[in-house]
């Protein structure tokens, strides 16, 4: 019994930590469509944010949910200006720019950092569940993507920008029809799915470290799960990371971690054979 | 007709250069610089792998390196278990190439868009990536030969003339058998872009839709371009086993496909000699400056000798700025200077 | 007698909510041409992409000589002696015209054989000067010229043409009627065309096209005093 409770929170950990790395991949691809091969990077630079900030003393928990999205976002803001803004339309073109930007990325964080892993000591200690013990950070990082899942949805519903960028979603046009300035809505969705993918490197940081290379171990990962969930931003990054998280978990419980992974990947790409246009391609069509 | 003259005369001058390289580097150079130069070889003929798939059948492969990686781990395991070299050569092409027939037949029988195909190769080369770096106990093992997981496979046993297994190719002949392999490849490669085959393939980058309603089905000449390719790929992965007698799982990593885009999109797509002087000036370029760093961390030094810093600009500079490559680009720039001559810019 | 050339019966597609071919039954026999005309949005594209294999009807069959082509595909079907001239010209823009030429005369053709259709078509088609030139580059009118050239190099025995005379000079038209004139003495065609001079002077037989449905199929000189045609198409269009 404890030890289903314990599997059934590792499950709902890595869906969390799935839905947490890719939403802000899902709204710059679901919005501009727009492919950013140096998602990975953006996270390691979030985690790096957070782990500078607190070693200058900043409260970790502003560093971690404050300063890093801050950063990742302002950072967004100057790739999509200096780069993907002349790419447009450019999907290939786009892709290739950004896997250039993020070896530019590790190369830049290598010089700077070290080649080094370093860390954040996890906040909140642990409980117990029978016999085995859990770090109440896995909670918070559980209750961090439930609540950035519902901030997208809310601000997607209930704000102007969510509906210029719902508009911007169906067709291109609707955004200027609305008296909107599409580059203005593309900086700004840019920015913003930057941030929120610092903001996700920061809360990871405690849990996996951060160093240079680290990107590579999440870009896949994000991408499948943003492809595999389709067009509508919130409900495809929930399911496919429902999907992909529960497999990769229960491959990682029945064999090694690795192998659990290497599920997690298969399992995707017999999935985008199945439903290229991904779940909610399928299923869910009216959702967001 | 003169765009076939001056397509034989290209032919000719690239032969001629080749085969300079083949006659005088042993005789002018050090064996060091002879060594370099043959990895160089090795590794421009995968560029020309991805150089078909990609600048010529308009297939963005993400995960070249896949097929590379798995010549030169086919070619590993199976010498170590046979000891004489001709069969493991063979399968060094085919095994790759039958894996390219699988994937590819999922992927363009399953009408997967180009972007996802990108993420789709990418995806299988993190996949192979993972399952052989994982593979470091002794329990993982394929005949007599470990897998070594993260720690390679060294110690491979040299090519062979083949069926005489005691006359092994050392390294001087290792930069003959590579440079003579890289001729052999562009030149095959000449002949088949030249053949109907080779123009169905143009042809399907051109206009998919187009070629479909002439009665060509563009998903067997995909699924063909992209096998070659594998096979290609999978023959410089044994080449270079051969050259380190050694292999690791990072020659299956993105860094290495990235390597790969890099050089073809540097030298041009939709020409062959172009990913051939990407592929060397790239790595002439970050060996030198590697070499040149005095040190890791010094500052601008540590900037200079960053590889992955200098390919990700150079990956993004020439996408924004280059985005044809050096030699299409210069090709234009010739027939703009000279107009008549525009049909010989190929 | 034997199975007519093409053959639809109770063909329809539809798009999400909206129907935009509906129940059309249509027959065309060898070595006829037909003219296809209706407002825009009537469905006579869709039709062609129906019978080309490019969309696959979501009701109803086509049939080629009596073998059911509905779910083939576009190489298939091509394969099978139907070629297609697309409304905007689809050609292969980064070769020559030989190549382009070349591409589509290879498919059905081997050996020395391409290069002399490649060459009679080049004369056919009035683009010998130019056989060298990137298609890309050429003007729209002779780019609509290699299009046809392209489709009538692999030999079709039916050819489908998609506004063959948009967007040409009187002097292209006039060549264009004398080459459809001249493809219909081996070949079956059909026309989607507005130019109502043009159908006059090809054409026998008129089938009108309205709201995804056939309107009304009868001789041209008929059709241009039917009322009701007059009322959904021309009358419009002489209005204007």
């Amino acid at each position: 019994m404890d030890l289903v409770a314990l599997l059934a929170i590792q499950v709902l950990y890595a869906i969390a930590s799935l839905a947490l790395i890719s939403v802000g991949l899902a709204i710059i691809f679901g919005m501009m469509k727009v492919i950013n091969l140096a998602h990975g990077e953006f996270l390691m630079l979030g985690g790096y944010a957070a782990i500078e900030a607190n070693r200058y003393g900043i409260n970790i928990w502003i560093a971690m949910l404050v300063v890093a999205p801050l950063v990742v976002g302002a950072i967004g803001a100057i790739v999509e200006r200096t780069i993907i803004r002349w790419l447009y339309g450019r999907m290939i073109d786009t892709m290739l720019a950004t896997w250039g930007l993020s070896l530019f990325l590790v190369g830049l964080t290598t010089a700077v950092f070290g080649n080094t892993t370093v860390g954040l000591s996890a906040p909140l200690g642990s409980f117990e569940i029978g016999s085995y013990r859990v770090s109440a950070y896995t909670l918070f990082v559980i209750a961090v993507a439930f609540v950035t899942l519902g901030g997208v949805l809310a601000m997607l519903r209930f704000t102007r920008l969510g509906l210029v960028a719902r508009g911007a979603m169906q067709n291109a046009n609707m955004a200027a029809a609305l008296g909107v300035n599409p580059n203005r809505v593309y900086s700004v969705t840019f920015a913003a799915g930057a941030a929120l993918t610092g903001l996700a490197g920061g809360v990871l940081a405690p849990v996996s470290g951060v160093f240079p290379t680290i990107g590579v171990a999440y870009v896949a990962k994000s991408f499948i799960t943003v492809i595999g969930g389709g067009a509508a931003i919130v409900t495809g990054t929930a399911t496919a990371s429902a999907l992909f998280g529960a497999v990769n978990q229960l491959a990682t419980y029945a064999t090694t971690p690795v192998f659990g992974e290497v599920a997690l990947l298969a399992a995707a790409i017999v999935l985008i054979r199945l439903l290229p246009q991904g779940i909610t391609g399928r299923f869910f069509r009216r959702s967001l | 007709m003169t765009a076939r003259a001056s397509s034989l005369a290209g032919i000719a001058v690239v032969l001629a250069i080749g085969l300079a390289v083949l006659v005088l580097t042993p005789r002018l150079f050090e064996l060091d610089v002879v060594l370099n130069v043959t990895v160089y070889m090795i590794m421009a003929v995968l560029a020309l792998s991805l150089g078909l798939i990609w600048g010529f059948g308009g297939i963005l492969c993400f995960g070249q390196s896949a097929f590379f990686g798995l010549g030169a781990y086919t070619y590993a395991i199976a010498v170590m278990n046979m000891g004489e070299s001709t069969l493991p050569l063979v399968l060094s092409v085919v095994v790759p190439a039958v894996f390219a027939a699988l994937l590819g037949y999922f992927i363009f029988y399953g009408r997967i868009s180009d972007v996802y195909l990108g993420v789709i190769t990418l995806t299988v080369t993190l996949i192979l990536f993972n399952s052989v770096n994982s593979t470091a106990g002794p329990e993982f093992h394929i005949g007599s030969a470990r897998l070594g997981g993260f720690n390679g496979i060294p110690g491979i046993p040299a090519l062979n003339v083949p069926f005489f297994k005691d006359w092994q190719v050392d390294l001087e002949g290792m930069f003959y058998l590579a440079t003579a392999s890289l001729l052999l490849v562009y030149v095959a490669l000449r002949a088949l872009l030249a053949s109907r085959f080779g123009r169905v393939i143009v042809a399907i980058r051109e206009n998919e839709g187009r070629a479909q309603l002439l009665g060509y089905d563009p998903r067997v000449y995909k699924l063909a371009t992209f096998v070659i390719g594998a096979a290609i790929a999978g023959y410089a992965g044994c080449l270079f086993a051969n050259w380190g007698n050694f292999v690791s799982p990072t020659i299956f990593g993105l860094a290495q496909s990235a390597q790969i885009i890099i050089w073809v999109i540097v030298g041009g797509r939709g020409t062959l000699v172009g990913p051939i002087v990407g592929c060397i000036g790239i790595q002439w370029l970050t060996a030198a400056l590697g070499a040149n760093a005095p040190s890791e961390t010094a500052g601008w030094a540590a900037l200079v000798g960053n590889v992955p810093l200098i390919l990700g600009a150079i990956l993004i500079g020439f996408v924004l700025l280059v985005p044809k490559g050096i030699l299409p680009t210069l090709g234009d720039l010739a027939a703009q200077l000279t107009p008549r001559r525009a049909k010989a810019a190929r | 007698m034997s199975a007519p050339l093409i053959e639809t019966r109770g063909l329809g597609m539809r798009f999400g909510g909206v129907q935009a071919v509906r129940d059309v039954d249509f027959v065309l026999a060898e070595r006829e041409l037909r003219c296809l005309i209706g407002p825009n949005g009537a469905g006579k594209s869709t039709f062609f992409k129906m019978l080309t294999g490019q969309l696959h009807p979501t009701s109803g069959t086509v049939s080629l000589r009596g073998r059911d082509i509905s779910r083939a595909e576009p190489h298939e079907i091509a394969r099978l002696g139907v070629g297609i001239k697309t409304q905007v010209p689809s050609v292969f823009d980064g070769l020559t015209v030989r190549e382009n030429l070349w591409i589509a005369a290879a498919r059905t053709n081997r050996g020395a054989r391409i290069r002399s259709v490649v060459d009679a078509m080049l004369e056919q088609v009035g683009l010998a000067p130019v056989a060298s030139a990137i298609v890309g580059q050429l003007a729209h009118g002779q780019r609509q010229w290699v299009e046809l050239g392209v489709v009538l190099s692999t030999d079709p025995e039916l050819v489908l043409l998609d506004e063959p005379a948009a967007g040409m000079t009187d002097r292209e038209v006039a060549r264009t009627v004398e080459l459809v004139r001249e493809i219909n003495k081996t070949k079956a065609l059909i026309v989607v065309e507005h130019d109502i001079q043009f159908i006059r002077k090809i054409a026998s037989k008129v089938t009108v096209f309205n709201q995804g449905a056939v309107l009304v199929e009868d001789d041209v000189e008929a059709i241009l005093h039917n009322p009701t045609v007059r009322d959904v198409y021309l009358g419009k269009k002489v209005a204007a």
